[in-house]
């Protein structure tokens, strides 16, 4: 693989400057393993210096996707571009630009987490002086400066995903590629490394695509991709997609049957509803008077009810018409673990 | 250029990396987790004495007789042999690092920075190649015990030839751990040929007495002329099968070859996950 570089500083420079062209340029990608379809034709943008987050229940294709971007795979069908270099025809070029934190970790715990870095800079051309000063700007930048000479095996698993977040960002790119990247971590680690990524998107205005499983953290991004069996369902920020949810969401728990409730309801009132499991779901304005009118109307068959701000999980609910975790997502899961995708 | 805020040192963006200065990198950290793991220190160091002590002992008492005037006697014989095992077990056993590697994740984050996988194979193979290398020259003091004065001319091409037999059977490890991902299906595959490999080496029999199939096996296979090689090199007086520029020649030979297997291997780009 020859590492055609000579004109990428040009590249780099021109792209992050005209702030229209989009940092990632993800057209109608396809990826199918051998029995079954992981990515199923999505297209997205990612627009610079922008936090952009990739949400899906697990097996969703945004683990496949993320491959393909991180260029350890090649799509079936489709191309994904970061900053003018195709994924599967210039990985080369396009790994220069980008800065890559796994989901599983890929930091040495036999080495320091000084030689984690000045390993991790010589693989991108960093080297001497110039490596040194920029390992010590980074781990004071993580807060890690004081613990550059111990081994990374005595670091807490907060400590170890910052280590993980110096190696991806200590050549500069231009695009950090994360996958869960708060895996594992507690309450307190976790409100830390998105302060730290919406750090790097003002002051550095690095673009940032982070995949996510978590509602709480798919609301800390600029926009979301919500991504659903291989499609992509929704696109927008969190407050643009929540918008399109006409007043509260209701919920009532049925008592006997969730569906024969709902088409009692539905019947009555006139309004859209969904089943899920032995709940019946339903958007509307005005939410507290229609629950007293329902619960009137129907007594002895509403067994608990709630009603909420639309959240981005009713967002999902609406697109797919299914919960964000169900008992299924987590068979599918178990089974693709027990796999094995190779790491 | 003095850059005191993040957003100023920015330019510092990366030249090529080329290949020697992340093999360079990748084969430094095989040796530094070497030494760190102190139990792997001690194993490499004491497995050729305690070698030597058990064969040389054993040997010593029921094969000795057999050495005439101007005919070695067998632990002589086995002495090359010896040196070849303990070479071929650590090259091909460092690198169940590369399925370590895989697991840890550490591979990964290797295989998404600008490095030419070539860069990657030729700084993992290095790195073994230098454990066991190291290795083979240990043993290398017990020459005196089987009979062998080495000048320092003799020990240097010993040392060249050590070093190609080692980055052969690493490169050749490295290209077996590549697709796997279990240290146990390893050792499985490992296990299926290495022993044969050995022992139709000229380790333990000569060639010349070898019949029909079996010399057509050892003549196939690169591990005889590292044996042969060496024993060219450590007993001059002997007659060997094949002479010495030939025999190292075609560990060249085989090294190259081995390198390219590996790297092939390396190379493979596939829409399969994180190959």
């Amino acid at each position: 693989m020859a590492a055609k570089v000579s004109a990428f500083t040009d590249t780099v420079s021109e792209v992050a400057s005209s702030s229209a062209a989009a940092v990632i340029s993800v057209q109608n990608l396809v990826h199918r393993y051998e029995n079954r379809t992981a990515l199923n034709g999505v297209s997205f943008d990612v627009r610079p210096a922008e936090l952009f987050g990739l949400l899906g229940p697990n097996g969703s294709g945004k683990t496949t996707l993320f491959r393909i971007l991180s260029t350890l795979m090649i799509p079936s069908a489709g191309r994904a571009i970061i900053m003018g270099c195709d994924a599967a025809q210039e990985p080369a070029r396009l790994r220069r630009q980008i800065g890559v934190v796994f989901q599983a970790q890929s930091v040495d715990l036999k080495l320091t987490a000084y030689e984690n870095l000045w390993h991790q800079g010589h693989l991108y051309g960093l080297r001497g002086a110039a490596l040194k000063r920029r390992i010590h700007e980074i781990l004071s930048r993580v807060g890690l400066a004081d613990r550059a000479r111990e081994l990374v095996e005595t670091f807490s698993g907060g400590m170890q995903r910052r280590i993980e977040l110096a190696k991806g960002l200590l050549h500069h790119p231009g695009v950090l590629l994360l996958d869960e990247p708060t895996t594992g971590l507690d309450p307190g680690a976790r409100r830390d490394l998105w302060q730290y990524l919406q750090m790097l998107r003002d002051e550095e205005h690095v673009s940032v695509l982070v995949t996510t499983h978590l509602m709480e953290e798919a609301e800390r991004c600029d926009r979301l991709a919500i991504m659903n069996e291989g499609n992509l369902v929704a696109l927008g920020t969190p407050a643009e997609l929540k918008s399109e949810i006409g007043g509260d969401v209701v919920l009532f728990e049925a008592a006997k049957d969730a569906g024969l409730l709902a088409e009692h309801i539905r019947s009555r009132f006139h309004v859209d509803t969904t089943v899920l499991e032995n709940q019946v779901r339903i958007e509307h304005e005005g939410a507290h008077r229609f629950v007293t009118e329902v619960v009137e109307a129907f007594p002895g068959e509403i067994e608990a009810l709630s009603i909420s701000k639309p959240a981005l999980e009713d967002v999902f609910i609406r697109r797919t018409g299914h919960k964000f975790w169900s008992e299924k997502d987590d068979a599918e899961e178990a089974q693709s673990a027990s796999k094995g995708h190779r790491r | 250029m003095a850059t005191q805020t993040a957003a100023l040192s920015r330019p510092i963006a990366p030249a090529s990396a080329g290949v020697l200065l992340p093999a360079f990198t990748l084969w430094w950290r095989e040796i530094v987790r070497f030494y760190r793991q102190k139990s792997r220190v001690v194993g490499v160091l004491a497995s050729p004495l305690v070698f030597w002590v058990v064969i040389g002992s054993g040997f010593g008492t029921s094969f000795r007789s057999g050495g005439g005037q101007g005919q070695q006697n067998y632990l002589d014989y086995f002495y090359p042999g010896a040196l070849i095992m303990i070479v071929l077990f650590t090259s091909i056993f460092t690198m169940m690092s590369v399925i370590e590697d895989r697991k840890e994740g550490f591979l990964l984050s290797v295989l998404v920075a600008p490095v030419p996988r070539s860069a990657i194979v030729l700084g993992k193979v290095l790195g073994g190649t230098t454990l066991s290398a190291i290795q083979g020259m240990i043993f290398l003091v017990f020459a005196p015990f089987a009979g062998v004065h080495l000048n320092l001319a003799q020990v240097l091409l010993v040392a060249v030839v050590v070093f190609l037999i080692s980055f052969a059977l690493t490169a050749l490890g490295f290209a077996i751990a590549w697709p796997m991902d279990s240290t146990q299906a390893f050792h499985g595959i490992i296990n299926l040929f290495l022993i044969p490999l050995w022992l139709l080496s000229g380790a333990m029999f000569p060639i010349s007495r070898a019949s029909g199939w079996i010399r057509a096996l050892m003549y196939m296979n690169p591990l005889t002329y590292g044996v042969e090689a060496l024993r060219a090199l450590l007993y001059p007086g002997m007659d060997t099968t094949f002479p010495l520029p030939s025999a190292m020649a075609t560990l060249l030979l085989f090294s190259l070859v081995m390198f390219g297997l590996a790297f092939l291997m390396a190379n493979r780009r596939t829409t399969r996950p994180a190959a």
